[in-house]
């Protein structure tokens, strides 16, 4: 019998297991688009990068509004080897049809060309070094954002900046990466971005294999990191952040070290964050600054908080709806409301209902979607006669705790 | 003088015919020399038209160099032919009306480009002397955007004869410009660029700067002319740069690049060999100029120089920097003029800079000043304050497409976007906020979901292009102080209103009783209840306010930046961090924040010109570390003010 601190993760495992299966199937018989494997390949990575957002915000008290520039660092770090692998062996297929065999200059120079004629630059920057080789280019997928997320969260803890100053700070740091990558000297080819990123350099695959291959990995990524964290929250470390949650300077006077914590914490969730953004853009193909926009970040703010804080399945739950939700409102599939005064074209409309929605789960339903799971399993809010369960800003509200 | 008192004459005796024949006489005479004019001989037969006075001269000289002076083919006499219909209107050389022509009974008179020039020149003295001050202009406009030296002549000329005073001041002026570029004698020149002093004019400059200008020429001996200096290798010219230099002057042989090597391999391609080297081997550089030494030695191609007889050569050869300018006293007075020039005009930059800090920071101010009063007195976090914002730009736009009146429609705007605004903070206020009071972070979520709402309704109702909204004319245009130092109107109307908010806002927290409630409520409300004050009244007053004053800043910045949905967000985050920086409930804190990322910014712009995203990105980090040293900005508030 398995203590029943664990179900909820084992029901988890279970329906992203037979989700995979039925879309795998589906998938094999043509059921569904290959964009739509696309599709719900990205959301899985999304709920992965709201995992991370629950763990911070959720279980430590963070409001970070920054945690989508890890995930869109992720993606570019992922995106310079496809992007660069891809080139070269366009440039060398090209080449070899000059009569001489290509040198390595040669190549080197024409893949520089290839990339960053668009930017009117025809040298390969520093930052693309190491982007000929994937395993190393990988190790930057952690390194780049994990160092970003340590030297940022280092300064910010260390002189205890809290509350929403931590969560404009964190808003500021995207939008000043966002406005840096903008650039056309920033060596990231400026607003045009990164293209190109679905074709996989030596794969002859078609794209229905390659998304199904991504769609695997998005789905074995999410449940791995979904039983890693499993484990952290509900073991003493979990305590710890959800203390330093509710009371930070009690848990000062304990004696445990908050800034490491949090550090630790915030660092964690940036990795996560950028790991599901290398495995989001191959399937999304593009990916440019504007994917930094402060207003991204809100949004996982905005998926955790539909879902239900403070519980990992209610992160995954709120960022698959509201995701899945906003592509399907957004791809002027829904059909018009007439009111008689005027039509509602969802295409239009839906970020006010989005919007307003939002609204009305912060006023009236703190727990979100989550709340109806304990309904459901006779879980209840503590009587705490409206306190919250602590003094600090992030702190659980009454309504949201569970007895 | 003398020229004055001849056109007055010319002028006084237009009608009488003796002078008015005077022209007609000297072509007559000069007829054979007219027909086949030469550059060398015509300049005494030009300067004589010139001379007599007679008002055709200028008519017939002008006609000549347009190639309208015509021959009437059936009796050889001369006319000014003007186009009209299909053939010509013909004009005797007095002045009197001679019927028509059709083209093909005239042959027109063609002087070549060289006697055209002549012309042009003569007849520049007939346009600066123009009885029509707007023609003498037009005159002095043309000569000032194309110098030549031909025009300083009659420039001169012009100067004692002109009445108007700004004319004449202009023309002294000119005169000047010309003298220092064209004048033949040296010390004339180098006069006239010493009488200019530091002068800041953005035309002295352009004059002055050909002077200085120079080329560089490779040479193993010091080069004729005047030498600007003589270049160090790799430190003040690089090597490569060098090397073209010394092919240019013949002293080396031109090095291979790499396109023409792998051309000229391909085109010793032989069986699949290269001079004995396999196709598939040339893969490295290596190979390549393996292969193309061994084509040298079969003389199949040319000798390229080698790195080693590359550097020799550039060692041998010296490098010079040369005026084009030959005249040494000239191009020595025109560097020291620039140099005071360019002391100067620093100076003025850096006052044009502290201006420019100055408008931004009112911006920033301005912008923020609501939120100094939601955020800093209240503590409530709104993110829908850069849609209020948004708002009252709309309102002013609205306005102004139902009052025409530019002055009238910004009237109107301000105060009707402070209402609106303030009833849209009210309600955001009774029904969202008012519920979150004490949660932060709940209440920073709630109304990022409002400032979607309100941005996705804005984009809606007024579309995604940019709308306009028109300042007043007396708003247009800039004060110029200098050719260096300006502010354009519309930024001291903002630096006006940022002044009257800054006073409002002190007057009304600390003078009127309403202040006075409301700093008593945010300080501890149950007391300020137990006082008597409605605290739920007071947040919500204070709520509008702050709302109100960011519809107003709306309208002001409106008037210089894109109204689109996305206005106000532009501004949020750099609103927030102007607030946080400055010390959160703070007025002065406020400015004094807003003052540091205005001047931060525009400093950083100055460095780096082109690329105002580096300057937002580094002033965002700079930013996060300062908030390092000062946790709660420039001016924090201590003891029970504080809050905490």
């Amino acid at each position: 019998m398995t203590h029943p601190r664990h179900r909820s993760a084992l029901i988890f495992l279970a329906s992203l297991a037979i989700f995979t299966i039925a879309v795998t199937i589906a998938a094999q018989f043509g059921l569904v688009s290959t964009s739509f494997v696309k599709t719900l390949g990205k959301t899985l990575c999304l709920c992965l990068a709201a995992l991370a957002m629950d763990l911070i915000w959720g279980y430590a008290g963070i409001l970070s509004l920054g945690h989508m520039a890890f995930f869109a660092l992720g993606g570019y770090m992922v995106g310079m080897w496809l992007m660069y692998a891809r080139t070269e062996e366009i440039v060398i297929a090209s080449m070899s049809n000059g009569g001489l065999p290509a040198t390595p200059e040669e190549i080197s120079q024409g893949i520089a060309t290839q990339i960053f004629g668009v930017v009117g630059a025809s040298d390969l920057p520093a930052i693309w070094s190491f982007a000929n080789s994937l395993p190393l280019q990988l190790a930057l997928v952690v390194a780049v954002p994990g160092l970003l997320a340590l030297i940022f969260g280092w300064l910010a803890f260390r002189s205890r900046v809290t509350g929403v100053y931590l969560s404009i700070l964190t808003q500021a740091m995207t939008l000043a990466l966002a406005l840096y990558l903008f650039q056309n000297d920033s060596g990231l080819r400026g607003n045009n971005g990164l293209s190109g990123l679905q074709n996989l350099p030596g794969v002859t695959a078609g794209q229905d294999a390659v998304s199904l291959w991504f769609f695997w990995a998005s789905a074995a990524a999410l449940a791995l990191t979904y039983v890693g964290l499993h484990a952290i929250v509900s073991g003493k470390f979990g305590s710890v952040i959800r203390a330093i949650r509710d009371d930070e300077a009690r848990v000062r006077f304990l004696g445990y070290s908050v800034e490491g914590y949090k550090l630790f914490v915030f660092t964690l969730t940036a990795v996560i964050c950028a790991f599901a953004g290398a495995l989001y853009y191959p399937q999304a193909g593009i990916i440019n600054p504007a994917e930094l926009a402060p207003i991204a970040s809100i949004y996982l703010a905005v998926w955790v908080a539909v879902g239900g804080r403070g519980r990992l399945y209610g992160a995954v739950i709120g960022a698959a709806l509201v995701s899945l939700l906003s592509s399907w409102f957004t791809g002027g599939r829904v059909p018009s409301v007439d009111l008689g005064i005027g039509t509602i074209n969802w295409v239009d409309w839906w970020l006010v209902l989005l919007g307003l929605t939002f609204v009305c789960v912060t006023l009236f339903s703190p727990k979100g979607i989550g709340g109806l799971f304990d309904r459901f399993a006779g879980v209840h809010a503590p009587d705490r006669k409206g306190a919250p369960l602590g003094p600090d800003d992030g702190s659980l509200q009454e309504k949201e705790a569970q007895e | 003088m003398r020229l004055t008192t001849c056109l007055l004459v010319a002028f006084c005796l237009l009608p009488l015919p003796s002078l008015a024949q005077e022209a007609a006489r000297i072509v007559a005479e000069n007829r054979a020399q007219i027909e086949k004019p030469s550059r060398q001989t015509i300049g005494p037969l030009i300067a004589e038209l010139v001379g007599s006075n007679d008002p055709m001269a200028d008519d017939i000289l002008s006609a000549w160099a347009d190639k309208r002076l015509v021959i009437r083919k059936s009796d050889s006499a001369m006319f000014v032919a003007v186009a009209e219909g299909d053939g010509f209107a013909l004009i005797a050389l007095d002045g009197t009306p001679a019927g028509t022509a059709a083209k093909a009974e005239l042959t027109e008179l063609k002087p070549n480009a060289g006697v055209r020039g002549l012309i042009a020149t003569a007849l520049v003295q007939f346009t600066l002397s123009d009885p029509d001050p707007r023609k003498r202009q037009a005159a002095l406009t043309s000569i000032a955007q194309d110098p030549t030296a031909e025009a300083l002549e009659p420039l001169r000329a012009a100067i004692a004869s002109e009445e108007d005073a700004g004319l004449k001041a202009q023309k002294v002026r000119l005169e000047r410009l010309l003298t220092l570029r064209f004048d033949p004698s040296s010390q004339a020149r180098v006069a006239a660029i010493d009488s200019f002093g530091s002068d800041l004019g953005l035309d002295l400059r352009a004059a002055l700067n050909p002077l200085v200008a120079t080329t560089r020429i490779a040479s193993s001996t010091p080069p004729e002319g005047n030498i600007a200096r003589e270049l160090r290798l790799g430190s003040d010219i690089p090597e490569d740069e060098a090397y073209v230099l010394l092919v240019a002057a013949s002293l080396a042989p031109a090095r291979l690049t790499l396109e023409d090597q792998r051309a000229a391999l391909l085109a010793n391609l032989k069986d699949g060999m290269v001079a004995g080297v396999p196709v598939a081997e040339l893969n490295t550089q290596a190979a390549r100029d393996r292969a193309y030494t061994a084509l040298e030695a079969s003389g199949a191609v040319p000798v390229a120089a080698t790195d080693d007889e590359a550097k020799a050569a550039l060692k041998a050869a010296k490098f010079y920097e040369v005026y084009v300018e030959p005249d040494p006293a000239v191009t020595e007075a025109a560097e020291e003029a620039l140099t005071r020039i360019g002391t100067k005009v620093g100076i003025m930059q850096t006052a044009d800079l502290g201006l420019d800090a100055l408008s931004l920071a009112s911006i920033y101010f301005l912008a923020a000043i609501g939120l100094a009063i939601t955020f800093g007195v209240m503590g409530v976090i709104n993110m829908a304050h850069g849609e209020f914002i948004t708002i009252g730009a709309y309102t002013g736009y609205v306005v102004q497409l139902y009052v025409p009146d530019y002055t009238l429609s910004i009237l109107v705007a301000l105060p009707l976007a402070f209402a609106i605004t303030f009833a849209a903070g009210v309600a955001l206020e009774r029904l969202v906020i008012r519920h979150l009071y004490k949660r932060p972070l709940e209440t920073l979520l709630a109304t990022f979901g409002i400032s979607i709402a309100l941005q996705q309704i804005l984009k809606n109702v007024f579309g995604t292009q940019a709308r306009p909204l028109t300042s007043p004319a007396w708003l247009d245009g800039a004060l110029v102080i200098n050719d260096v130092v300006s502010i354009s109107y519309i930024r001291i109307a903002i630096f006006v209103l940022a002044l009257i908010f800054l006073a409002f806002f002190l007057y009304l927290m600390k003078r009127t009783r309403l202040g006075l409630e409301v700093r008593a409520v945010t300080q501890n409300p149950a007391m300020a209840a137990s006082m008597g004050i409605d605290p739920d009244r007071i947040n919500m007053l204070t709520f509008g306010l702050g709302s109100g004053i960011a519809g107003i800043a709306g309208v002001a910045i409106g008037l210089f930046a894109k109204v689109t949905s996305e206005l106000g967000t532009d501004y949020i985050v750099q609103s927030f961090m102007t607030v946080v920086v400055g010390g959160v409930g703070s007025i002065w804190g406020t400015l004094s924040g807003a003052v540091m990322i205005g001047s931060f910014q525009k400093v950083i712009e100055f460095f780096n010109p082109s690329n105002t995203l580096a300057a937002q990105t580094y002033m965002i980090l700079f930013i996060i570390l300062f908030i390092q040293f000062r946790p709660r900005g420039i001016i924090a508030l201590r003891g029970r003010a504080a809050g905490d």
